[in-house]
């Protein structure tokens, strides 16, 4: 007799997740699923519209990097237009997709992870979210909601010349800079950088406390995949894909991002309105790959900024002689490594004066009926590709987004954690608090994650054959 | 042409018999709402924004295309105005797609700036979700049908200023829609000057030009008031020697 385990968050109806387990007749857990049942129906609704509005449109669907969309389709309009764009565009533009990374590492660290580190798994849920860590500590919560502030600050002063009015278009970007404003921001840095500095420290001064859970974090092989710059270092904004398997060999390298679609493949599964992307050369299953602060971290072989590539070297050493780092749980070590770098670059940018010149827009028509955008948003490489005709209305818009890229990881993941916690049939709530830390190790922008601070509201379900509810735990 | 007094929200006023309730009421900075009348272009009264209370009738009547008359007693801010303006902002909004947060126009629109004039915060019919279509064939300049709210000043400034006559309105009921020649793209008009003219004097984000992000649009209309005074007082023609 197999029975299905099911936790679902009860909190949000809508774009919420929720996990089965399947055991199998002697109790031993044969597979995990994390559903996704968030129905993206908007590339089917921006057909028939017109290409300029895509980064005020795809901008406001996600609300969690909205920066990241915009910047994306921006770049996948410049590519229609068939424009290079100004230096100090593309500048502008890497400042403000540094600042995306900056607010929303922050986030995931400070915010969402660092409870579970600072108070431990198995802490009391009410108080395991960012009011408990104020509590705990009072100036470390306040140093990451600062941090946070900073992202946000240098998006508002690039951005908003008006609200929500996209800053980013086809061609560059709507406004330039000013001195003042540069000034301001760069005001922030000193302060940023101690703070990232904190968080690293931190993290890794917990490491040793968690030794025996992190090996279970799931730790397995898979391909990481992201982009380089141009010398094979880490990239966000431009660069070329490259490919690493789980034992660190560079197995593609040098691909042009407008022909990912030759490279990675999506599977659909009837249990997931999330799509599952593979690289195709090795097929579906076989073929999965993680994206992010973990892949971006393994594939680079340098960072560009001094103390990020110290850290980097650092975290090299974890993989030994492999070369290549595969646990899961450090996808946290890695955000933070890249949140030193993101604070580092920023100020690089702020202090060169060429980002401070006032062309910052090329104009012309439609020059292609196809385009594909392609930058490092903070969970992952992500692609916006669309189809025009030659007005440019839009006839085929397809949209890859990180989280969908980490989806077989996700799962992957869940299994093993389920494999080493679930002990009988009993849901325990070490095993929740194990599989919810687990989720956000990927950081996925999914609305549950995000929205319940702290623990996730769950319920949980013990099925057995047919669906009937054996045993139910809400939290 | 003869002087009379009328009263406009109680106040007493003396105006031309050829001037309409309307312009009376600007002059006096009595504010009414309006969507279709755009000075410089010839009036239809057709969105019934600006209807007015006139004593002694039970009917409303629009102040654009209403003359003045010795005595009359106009109101302009009743509470049946007032209910009759909102509805018909909510019934534009039903009846079209505006999603405002990804329009060219956001912030510069008209149909919104009336909303909020109208203290509209929600609308009691449902939306109609009509399919329309866009045509961004012409090289400059894009249609879309979605915002459209069927003023005719496109109609109306390409016949009387430009001279063209590109636009008219097809079909009947809830079924018109502006139509460039022979209902032909925009791109194909063999009449369009492409002189822009109906794009700027378009209230909401139907007509704009091409290349423009969201929120990125302001319409200016001035340019109207100059044409048209240009050519009344025929100014752009030099006088000097003659006489
Ligand atoms: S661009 Fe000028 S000529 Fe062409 S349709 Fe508009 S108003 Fe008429
Ligand atoms: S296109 Fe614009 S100007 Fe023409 S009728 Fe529609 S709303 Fe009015
Ligand atoms: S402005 Fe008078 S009816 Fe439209």
């Amino acid at each position: 007799m197999s029975r299905t385990i099911t936790i679902s968050p009860v909190t949000r109806i809508e774009g919420h997740a929720k996990i089965t387990i399947q055991l199998d007749d002697a109790g031993t857990v044969v597979d995990a699923r994390f559903h996704v049942n968030e129905f993206r129906g908007f590339e089917k609704f921006c057909e028939g519209r017109l290409m300029w509005e895509m980064g005020g449109i795809t901008s406001r669907i996600c609300g969690i990097c909205p920066t990241s969309h915009l910047i994306t389709s921006a770049k996948a309009g410049d590519a229609i237009l068939a424009v290079e764009i100004p230096e100090t565009a593309e500048k502008l533009r890497r400042l403000i997709t540094l600042a995306q990374w900056i607010q929303s590492h922050t986030l995931s660290f400070f915010h969402l992870s660092s409870p579970d580190f600072l108070l431990g798994f198995d802490s009391d849920p009410a108080r395991r979210n960012i009011f408990g860590l104020i509590e705990h500590d009072r100036e470390f919560a306040r140093r990451g909601i600062r941090l946070r502030k900073f992202g946000q600050e240098i998006i508002e002063v690039l951005g908003s010349r008006r609200i929500h009015t996209p800053w980013a278009v086809a061609g560059g970007v709507r406004e330039p800079f000013d001195r003042s404003k540069r000034d301001y921001l760069l005001g922030w840095i000193p302060e940023a950088r101690e703070t990232a500095r904190l968080a690293l420290d931190t993290l890794k001064s917990i490491h040793t406390r968690f030794e025996h859970e992190i090996p279970n974090f799931g730790n397995f092989r898979s391909l990481h995949v992201g982009l380089v710059d141009r010398e094979g270092g880490l990239e966000y904004y431009g660069g070329t894909l490259r490919v690493m398997d789980g034992a660190g060999n560079i197995i593609a390298d040098r691909l042009d991002p407008k022909d990912y679609r030759e490279h990675f493949g999506e599977a659909t599964e009837s249990w997931s309105y999330l799509k599952f992307p593979y690289y195709k050369p090795l097929g579906y299953q076989q073929g999965m790959y993680r994206v992010g602060p973990l892949a971006r971290l393994n594939i680079c072989d340098h960072i560009g900024t001094p103390l990020a590539e110290l850290e980097r070297k650092e975290f090299k050493a974890i993989a030994g002689d492999a070369g290549v780092v595969n646990n899961s749980f450090y996808f946290h070590y890695a955000r933070l490594i890249e949140l030193l770098f993101a604070v580092e670059q920023a100020e690089l940018l702020l202090t060169d004066e060429s980002i401070l010149g006032t062309h910052v827009r090329s104009r012309a028509m439609i020059n292609r009926d196809h385009g594909v955008g392609a930058s490092e948003a903070p969970r992952g490489t992500l692609f916006h590709d669309y189809e025009v005709n030659q007005d440019g209305v839009l006839q085929k818009v397809d949209l890859v987004i990180a989280t969908a890229q980490n989806n077989l990881a996700m799962n992957k993941t869940v299994q093993q954690l389920a494999m080493r916690y679930l002990d009988g049939t009993e849901i325990s709530e070490g095993l929740l608090n194990r599989i919810e830390a687990g989720i956000r190790c990927f950081d996925p922008c999914l609305s549950c994650s995000t929205h319940a601070i702290g623990a996730m509201p769950l319920r949980v379900q013990l099925l057995g054959p047919g669906g009937r509810i054996i045993a139910e735990r809400t939290r | 042409m003869a002087i009379l007094t009328l009263t406009i929200d109680g106040e007493q006023l003396s105006a031309n018999d050829d001037e309409t309730l309307l312009e009376i009421a600007r002059q006096h900075d009595i504010a009414i709402p309006t969507l279709c009348h755009l000075e410089g272009l010839s009036d239809v009264g057709s969105c019934r924004l600006c209807l007015v209370e006139i004593e002694g009738s039970q009917k409303l009547f629009p102040a654009c295309t209403t003359r003045a008359q010795e005595g009359m007693v106009v109101r302009t801010k009743t509470e049946r105005l007032q209910r009759n303006r909102r509805m018909i902002i909510e019934l534009l909004a039903s009846e079209g797609n505006h999603q405002c947060a990804v329009c060219v126009v956001n912030n510069h629109c008209e149909l919104q700036n009336l909303a909020y004039e109208v203290g509209l915060t929600h609308t009691r019919y449902p939306y109609l979700y009509p399919k329309k279509r866009l045509d961004a064939s012409h090289p400059d300049f894009i249609i879309d049908r979605n915002r459209c709210v069927l003023c005719t000043r496109c109609v109306r400034v390409c016949h009387e200023v430009e001279g063209a006559h590109v636009w008219d309105i097809a079909q009947r009921g809830i079924h018109c829609e502006i139509i460039s020649d022979m209902d032909q793209p925009w791109g194909t008009s063999p009449s369009c000057t492409s002189c822009g003219k109906c794009v700027l004097v378009c209230p909401t984000g139907a007509l704009i030009a091409k290349g423009e992000n969201v929120a990125e649009m302001e319409k200016k209309t001035d340019f109207l008031k100059y044409i048209v005074t240009a050519r009344v007082k025929r100014e752009w023609i030099n006088t000097d020697g003659e006489e």
